[in-house]
């Protein structure tokens, strides 16, 4: 891969690039679902490539190729020259970028059961035995499990003298039971909604999550929601399951410090950002017990953001976004650093794939744990709804108004959690609802949720992002707006 | 590349397959060749270009069928594909509802190919991206978007003799205009890049982003709404996966005990249809069974439903060529939709509204409940007050929650159907529609 990357990169400084950066990648996919007790998707995928960046004449290019010979290497440097020299056409500025140095470096994130090496038949077995464990819950009218498997490997190199290679094992796995009943259709999942949890892992990661130990549970939830009250429509307190947590800080917090959006480059598709370059160290973003960090080290936890080097050759880092609930940093890359006066990029450029450009992306983007025991934190709340696992969710394209469902609520009284609600939602505007944050469960009970299809960028990219958090209250809460009339 | 290197794959794939005994395979070849120009704050900073083919192999034996796909179409690598697909294949029960591959199909011919824009360069989409940043500067606004082109081509066969292919050219411009705090937005795409005109794309979303600024905050409640195509687009594109048969077998769709009821008003009429002139994909589905047309509303009553071969087989229907490939667990879904339009032009919307809201684009819509079909979402880049059959001032964008089915039943007006492109669903032809008591819950702060 080496020989490839050395072509590019020669071909490229040939043409006239003053800065090149390639990535070969060869990633390699396993999904397994069921449906109903019969097997539904069974498949197996491998891509590999090469991706080309280059700065000419000032502007940016970039060219992928899956011709991994020297002529299809060679054509494809060029090829992303001649784009660079036709994006000049277009120019205001010159681009800067902030100095890094080079690395030559191999990193593998760490798994026990590799996941591609477990028999199919155990894997279909479980997934078959779970999909059963749901279909005997009567009133359940759909049973889905899935699980998904990831290997990519990734050869950096540029024309600074980086050269590293990383290996990624991912791992994935949810269930689902959906039940219709009159006019409504109610379903939990487990262990979180829209393909389940997703980390950096092996086979040991769907062991541990115990699928068919929570199945019937799962599915007798689901039946119940139809019995259950609607969830109320009031303002009040609310106290979020930690997956829901997890998802709210991805849209308001993760989305809004990607300092491309803050700048106007995703103003046509993804959006734009309230916390425009005013608000940095001046924002309160969220109450004093508010604090957010953007950690892709593995020392954080084996997250869907966790690496050694993003794709730009930026060593991992963990960079503060709100400390004692003041806004405190943007994520960045090596040519927005300087806009915000930093001197080094906060290593966040990531790509899907070999054929697309790395822009800037969530890591593990996580709220820090808090004080309190979770029985102690309902026990101090006197009358609130609990809500688990996201059903909808919905921001502006600005990142201030937000509206999320939940599949599953719960009232919680006089300090103890008492009946079931469905349909929950709630509602809200990003800062307020940070400021209103008054506690926030500890390490015991913080969890290092995986978003494995974050999508951003045109074309079109899915990144996986990681989002710890711990379950955490929340006062003065638009509550039920989503069923208003 | 050309057809007969697609042909020679698949057919490379089927001998070395035949040669070890599998008994049934199926084999996709898809060839892209794509570029696309990004820009912001007037100038351009993304630019890329992608190339790439990829072979993917369904076997099938016994009751047993999975799929393997790889970008590599050396010998080696493609009887790897299918090894692992048997591999798959073998680990499972066997399926006895699993169907023998069909045979040789016969297709109606579409013409997607548009030599003008296969031969697009970076430096034509370079120039017109420059024309469009020199309005926005001259204007004193912020232009940001991309000019997207290029081809692609699909081919499939399968070992009892099926063979399929198709190809198409797609080009899109799309731009937002930003006059801080406002901004707006015009987008377009056709097969043929010469079908749509980026400068007047630029110039209307310019224009309309100046009207945008200084909006005014309106209570949140139920008010006329008049969507643009893009908006109708957005939002009715939630409703058709409800339309696969397989949603309703699996009771996941909203139209389950709805089948011929009068479930939206009498004026909305829709069908899928790939052949239709301003509709654009391959005119057969992910096993080679040939697209038909399907009335899927008719004057508010839900009709038809859309098959695959085996969800067809289950209803005791015919397959209607909308199946996805196998194996999936999802079956088929409508694809391209084509509302039946009106004669009202926006302007005579406009003029019979005494007091409403003009919606550019909605944004981000989720569902909220699938059986109701309650949707959410933003407005997005131009919300502007009607009153007393006038545009007005610009509005706060609000946050909507609105049942789906309910709001095709107030539909009061439609223009002509139009192919229309958004960013929440798939291509459409698509009228603009004047819709009473349309329920925005909440404002936001721009």
């Amino acid at each position: 891969m080496w020989d490839l990357s050395a072509q590019a990169l020669d071909t490229a400084r040939l043409r006239g690039a003053k800065y090149a950066d390639v990535r070969v990648m060869h990633l390699r996919q396993r999904d397994l679902t069921t449906k109903n007790g019969q097997v539904g998707t069974l498949a197996q995928s491998e891509s590999i490539g090469l991706g080309i960046r280059v700065l000419a004449s000032g502007a940016w290019g970039f060219a992928s190729t899956d011709r991994l010979t020297r002529e299809g290497v060679s054509a494809c440097a060029a090829q992303a020259v001649s784009i660079a020299k036709a994006s000049a056409i277009a120019k205001r500025r010159e681009v800067v970028m902030a100095n890094e140095e080079a690395y030559v470096d191999s990193w593998q994130s760490p798994f026990r059961k590799d996941p591609f090496e477990i028999p199919l038949e155990t894997q279909l077995d479980l997934l078959l035995a779970t999909d059963a464990e749901m279909q005997r819950v009567k009133g359940v009218t759909l049973t889905e499990t899935d699980l998904q498997f990831r290997k990519i490997d990734s050869w950096f190199a540029s024309s600074i003298g980086s050269r590293i290679h990383q290996r990624k094992v991912i791992s994935g796995c949810g269930i689902v039971a959906t039940s219709f009943r009159g006019e409504e259709i109610q379903k939990r999942s487990y262990p979180n909604s829209f393909g389940g949890q997703h980390a950096l892992g092996g086979y040991e990661l769907v062991e541990s999550l115990e699928l068919i130990k929570h199945a019937p549970h799962v599915a007798e939830e689901a039946v119940a929601l139809h019995a259950a009250e609607q969830c109320p429509q009031k303002t009040g307190t609310l106290v979020l399951g930690g997956s829901q947590l997890g998802l709210q800080i991805h849209e308001s917090v993760g989305h809004p410090i990607e300092l491309d959006r803050v700048l106007g480059e995703e103003a046509n598709f993804a959006g734009t950002s309230f916390l425009t370059l005013d608000k940095l160290n001046t924002l309160q973003y969220g109450s004093d017990i508010v604090n957010v960090v953007a950690d892709a080290r593995l020392e954080h936890g084996p997250g869907l953001g966790s690496f050694a080097y993003d794709d730009e050759g930026v060593p991992a880092q963990c960079t503060e976004i709100i400390k004692d609930g003041e806004f405190r940093g943007y994520l960045s890359n090596r040519e927005t650093a300087h806009l915000v006066g930093l001197k080094r990029s906060s290593g966040t450029m990531r790509t899907e794939s070999w054929n697309r450009l790395p822009i800037i992306r969530m890591t593990n983007i996580s709220l820090l744990p808090g004080t309190w025991n979770v029985d102690d934190l309902i026990a101090d709340t006197d009358d609130a709804i609990l809500m688990e696992t996201n059903r909808s969710w919905s921001i502006d394209d600005r990142r201030y108004q937000f509206q999320f469902s939940t599949e599953i609520g719960w009232e919680i009284k006089g300090g103890k959690k008492g009946r079931m609600l469905k349909n929950p939602s709630y509602s809200g505007i990003t800062t307020e609802f940070w400021n209103s944050c008054d506690a926030i469960g500890n390490a015991e009970e913080w969890i290092l949720w995986g978003t494995p299809n974050c999508g951003k960028g045109q074309p079109m990219q899915t990144m996986g992002t990681g989002h710890g958090a711990s379950p955490s209250r929340f006062r003065n809460i638009r509550i039920g707006t989503a069923f208003s009339k | 590349m050309p057809q007969s290197e697609l042909r020679r794959i698949i057919d490379s794939v089927l001998g070395l397959a035949k040669s070890i005994g599998v008994a049934e395979t199926e084999v996709h070849v898809d060839d892209v060749d794509d570029s696309l120009t990004r820009f912001a704050n007037n100038a351009i900073h993304q630019n890329v270009a992608e190339r790439g083919l990829t072979v993917s192999v369904r076997t099938a034996l016994d009751g047993r069928t999975a799929r393997a796909t790889t970008n590599r179409v050396d010998e080696d690598s493609l009887r790897g594909a299918i090894e692992v697909s048997l591999s798959l294949a073998h680990s499972q029960p066997k399926d006895p509802k699993l169907l023998p591959l069909p045979g040789k199909q016969r297709y109606r011919k579409v013409s997607r190919f548009v030599g003008q824009t296969a031969a697009l360069t970076p430096e034509d989409r370079a120039l017109a991206v420059r024309r469009a940043c020199d309005l926005a500067v001259k204007r004193g606004q912020v232009a940001a978007g991309i000019f997207a082109s290029g081809q692609a081509q699909t081919a499939m066969g399968n070992s009892r003799g099926l063979f399929a292919a198709y190809r198409d050219t797609h080009a899109e411009f799309s731009i937002t205009m930003q006059e801080p705090p406002a901004a707006s937005w015009a987008k377009a795409n056709a097969a043929n890049v010469r079908d749509f005109d980026p400068q007047a794309l630029a110039e209307r979303a310019s224009e309309k982003a100046h009207r945008a600024t200084n909006a005014q905050e309106l209570a949140p409640g139920r008010y006329t709404v008049i969507l643009e195509p893009s908006a109708v687009l957005d939002i009715a594109g939630f409703l058709f996966y409800d339309f696969a048969a397989t949603a309703i077998a699996d009771k996941r769709s909203c139209l389950n005990d709805r089948m011929g009821k009068q479930v939206f008003g009498k004026n909305i009429t829709v069908a899928d249809d790939a052949y239709h002139p301003l509709q654009m994909g391959a005119p057969f589905d992910g096993e080679g069974v040939p697209r038909e047309r399907v009335l899927l509303v008719d004057r508010g009553v839900p009709k038809n439903l859309v098959y695959s071969r085996a969800s067809a087989k289950a209803a005791k229907k015919k397959p209607t060529g909308h199946g996805f490939a196998l194996p999936n667990e999802h079956g088929e879904a409508p694809m391209n939709l084509v509302f039946g339009g009106g004669n009202s032009s926006i302007e005579e919307m406009i003029a019979s509204t005494d007091r409403g809201l003009l919606v550019t684009r909605l944004w981000y819509i989720r569902e909220v409940d699938p059986y109701e079909k309650i949707m959410t979402g933003m407005t997005r880049d131009g919300l502007f007050l009607v009153e007393k059959g006038r545009v007005g001032a610009a509005v706060r964008n609000f946050r909507f929650n609105q049942s789906l089915l309910e709001a095709l039943r107030n539909v009061e007006l439609l223009g002509p159907a139009v192919r229309a492109t958004g960013e929440e669903a798939f291509e459409m032809v698509v009228p603009a529609m004047k819709i009473r008591d349309f329920h925005f819950s909440e404002v936001t702060k721009f």
